[in-house]
């Protein structure tokens, strides 16, 4: 009797514990929507309010005014989603190998590709990878912002742990019945990690979208940017002056991964989990 | 046929990394060994005098002594906070699938949009931290252009932003602890915090190990973009970290060989952590 009071107890300290933490983490996101609905004067209000009186949309009308969003979320979705589908068809590619073929040299590319997964090249060798790709005259389009990160260790090693996970028996039974690789590779392989290559598409496409250094310097004219620098644009713009505004804008950048996270998390979760651990 | 295709697999691959990572690091050290003529219209050979300039240039022990102190607060309190959170949320009590929903949200926002909510929230006049601050201290603080307090405003907005990665690994490491050993410490009349760290944090040293280098390359890399939008590295430098230096100095002052010298530095600092990281997954065999 006593042990379950105590065990009762226990448990409401969780909840209430984990109430103010959730709310503490979100805090941040709250205060942004709050904020992109309110009229100026309400966001300079004292104190702070924490709730608009009225939906005011002028902000967000304004934000597009300012910087253009639709042209930026357009440019945004393109590169995410063909880095996505870049890293999705390489890492594939290279999981396969590296999880069903024995072959000379195997050591060795394993390596060379380990090291990759510690040097985040888009940031450390940002200056000789911006000099690379002026020389091939990609500056200000979308060649630059895609198809440096359209192969990634990370995919290649996610990919080999699930495809390790697969029975040999299917594969030897494929190749019986007179199955090359490749067709072994399409048939049945890609269709049995259908949840793993789902995950991975999100966890890829969440990096893609929040890429911000790059994008920061390979583009120039307005029209090539994407919503991280739009906002950058904004606060730079605006001064502390307009946080509705500011918010407005902040808000369109991240709704869409927020979105795509809340809907499908326990995918991307179990992803993430196999992408890290077991090396 | 069948010899081939494995080196046909990997061919995609090997060459996008090849063009955009090998080759741009073989490139930086070339660059490395030279300087812009003034006219930036060609190159001069200057040996390591890049190098010695970095190493006798006290504004680069200050970036490199305000990244180590960075790292380090940032690393360890993702850590701490990523696993006591962890105990927390690994319950079986009504509401855990929205708790974990919130908390993990900030994974999917990126570092620079981090820096906007942050800024805002910290912003003097209309934030809402410094109005609790007022309220309960009497302060005015000018977060973000104030030393020390813009040093402390990217050091949080950081830790809110790379919590959800640690949270979500030491969630699955705990779910894989199994229950005969928490129950059997039960019986040996453990209390919570032993438990908690006597033996579930040992248990869970792999991911740990693994969480420190993350985190680490987070802190080191991807803390540019809270950096640019919050502070610009400012005041005084007090936020300029080794990547935003190399920023600075590769796209706003055009000093191609200085930024190329310490692209080098912060590759061989990389390079001893995943050499340190090689070693100890050989000696780690939890990792099954």
């Amino acid at each position: 009797m006593k042990l379950s009071t105590k065990k009762k107890m226990s448990f409401i300290t969780s909840e209430v514990l984990l109430v103010i933490i959730s709310l503490i983490v979100m805090l941040p996101v709250i205060l942004a929507i709050s904020m992109s609905f309110m009229k100026p004067e309400e966001v300079f209000s004292f104190p702070p309010k924490l709730i608009p009186s009225t939906l005011h949309i002028q902000n967000y009308i304004e934000a597009m005014q300012l910087v253009d969003f639709k042209r930026m979320l357009l440019n945004s979705t393109i590169i995410a989603f063909f880095i996505t589908l870049g890293k999705l068809i390489t890492g594939t590619l290279a999981g396969y190998a590296f999880a069903s073929f024995n072959f000379k040299g195997k050591k060795i590319s394993f390596g060379l590709l380990f090291i990759t997964l510690f040097l985040p090249a888009e940031t450390v060798m940002v200056l000789p990878l911006f000099l690379i790709v002026k020389n091939f005259g990609w500056v200000n389009t979308f060649w630059a912002l895609i198809i440096p990160f359209t192969a990634s260790a990370t995919n290649a090693f996610l990919m080999r742990q699930h495809f390790m996970t697969i029975p040999k028996e299917l594969e030897d039974a494929a190749k019986i019945d007179g199955a090359t690789s490749m067709e072994y590779f399409w048939k049945i392989l890609i269709p049995l990690s259908k949840p793993m290559i789902g995950g991975a598409a999100l966890i890829n496409f969440v990096y893609a979208w929040n890429l911000y250094l790059w994008p920061l310097i390979v583009t120039m004219e307005d029209k090539m940017k994407t919503v991280q620098i739009g906002v950058k644009m904004l606060i730079d713009g605006q001064g502390s002056n307009n946080w509705g505004v500011i918010m407005a804008g902040t808000i369109i950048a991240l709704v869409p991964t927020l979105l795509i996270f809340f809907a499908i998390q326990n995918v991307f979760v179990k992803s993430l989990v196999s992408s890290g651990l077991k090396g | 046929m069948r010899k081939f295709t494995p080196y046909i697999l990997l061919i995609p691959t090997f060459i996008i990394i090849t063009i955009f990572i090998y080759i741009p690091t073989v490139y930086s050290f070339r660059l490395s060994f030279f300087r812009q003529s003034p006219f930036g219209n060609r190159e001069i050979y200057v040996g390591i005098k890049n190098f010695t300039k970095l190493f006798t240039d006290p504004n680069y022990y200050r970036a490199f002594g305000i990244n180590i102190l960075y790292a380090l607060i940032t690393v360890t309190a993702t850590i701490f906070f990523a696993f006591l959170l962890a105990q927390l949320l690994n319950q079986k009590i009504p509401g855990t699938r929205f708790f974990r929903l919130f908390i993990f949200s900030p994974y999917a926002i990126s570092p620079a949009i981090a820096g906007v909510l942050w800024s805002f929230l910290l912003n003097p006049v209309v934030g809402h931290i410094n109005y609790v601050f007022m309220k309960l201290f009497g302060l005015h603080v000018e977060w973000l252009t104030q030393t020390p307090f813009a040093f402390i405003s990217i050091v949080m907005a950081s830790i809110w932003k790379m919590l959800p990665f640690s949270l979500i690994f030491y969630l699955a490491g705990l779910q894989s602890i199994p229950d005969s050993l928490i129950e059997s410490s039960l019986i040996d009349g453990a209390n919570l915090w032993t438990r908690m760290w006597k033996i579930k944090f040992p248990l869970l040293s792999p991911i740990t190990f693994y969480l420190v280098i993350m985190t680490l390359t987070s802190s080191m890399f991807s803390s540019f973009g809270i950096i640019d939008i919050m502070t610009k590295g400012g005041p005084v430098g007090s936020t300029t970290t080794l990547i935003y230096k190399l920023y600075l100095d590769a796209f706003a002052y055009q000093k191609t060989g200085l930024a190329a010298a310490q692209s080098i530095i912060m590759f061989l600092i990389m390079g001893i952590v995943t050499y340190i990281y090689f070693k100890n997954v050989e000696k780690n065999v939890h990792y099954q």
